[in-house]
């Protein structure tokens, strides 16, 4: 076993110049970029939608949310979700295309034991704590809202 | 789309990449795995929801507040509190979901169709 030296060598600079630190700021920057980015995307196309189709702001919401869905469900069966995620971590994860893709991908994942007991049973493995904690906490707010009379 | 529509695009961009900074804080520096970071955005925002800071939020950034998972929480806690304006207790459980439904809908519809047509990678 090889036992690391206790005191400081003259080498322990060069070990540290060559070991790759932990890219906060690199991780930080990208996430805020493409989380910012992607919401940008989704604000230009709900204006868009709202002008030309001429529906309310909340249901052009509703439909670039559908859409922003889809396609990270597709990207997920393409096997390019997970890589640009690598890159980009939260900035897709956060936003409700993490929310997709946890769900997309165990159900694909798990196909191989069945769309029932597989697919079905499983394709809500890390969107099942969203769901969870998300009534949870909200039946605990609203209850709290109507006993203080403020609903 | 008149007027200063590109400052609208400009706040979602900014509310939006926020939400994704801080949830990479939350992975980065407070190790949390991204079950923990979504928890607790979803019960952050249904706390926010409750005192109804978010539905002003997201009256500002659109879809820089309404993208993000911390709107999950947010939707449900106006679906509860609609409910229960109109019928009392009981609208708390039968409006909770109602704010949520295209997203819940579409992302399992999608994610079924998508393990119909493809194959796992791995």
């Amino acid at each position: 076993m090889v036992k690391k030296p206790k005191v400081a060598s003259w080498y322990d600079p060069i070990i540290k110049s060559h070991g790759t630190p932990r890219p906060l700021a690199k991780n930080c920057l990208a996430a805020f970029c493409f989380g910012g980015a992607l919401c940008a995307v989704a604000q230009f196309f709900q204006l868009l939608i709202s002008q030309i189709a001429g529906v309310s702001d909340k249901d052009a919401a509703a439909i670039v949310m559908i859409i922003v869905i889809a396609l990270a469900a597709l990207l997920t069966g393409l096997g390019v979700f997970d890589k640009i995620a690598q890159q980009v971590g939260a900035g897709l994860a956060v936003p409700i295309t993490g929310f997709a893709n946890s769900i997309a991908s165990s159900t694909l994942e798990f196909k191989s034991e069945g769309y029932v007991l597989g697919s079905g049973c499983n394709g809500f493995k890390l969107a099942g704590a969203v769901i969870f904690f998300g009534i949870g906490s909200a039946v605990v707010v609203a209850l709290i809202a109507l006993i203080l009379g403020l609903v | 789309m008149s007027g200063e529509w590109w400052i609208d695009i400009l706040k979602a961009f900014i509310v939006g990449g926020a939400f994704c900074l801080i949830g990479q804080l939350l992975f980065d520096i407070a190790k949390l795995t991204p079950a923990h970071t979504m928890s607790i955005m979803v019960t952050a925002g249904s706390i926010l929801g409750g005192f109804g800071i978010y539905a002003k939020l997201a009256d500002w950034a659109g879809a820089g507040a309404t993208l993000p998972i911390i709107s999950f929480g947010n939707m449900l806690v106006l679906g509860a509190l609609e409910g229960a304006k109109s019928d009392g207790f009981w609208g708390i459980w039968t409006g909770i979901l109602g704010g949520v439904s295209a997203g819940i809908a579409a992302s399992v519809f999608f994610a079924f169709v998508i393990a119909l047509i493809f194959k796992p990678k791995t």
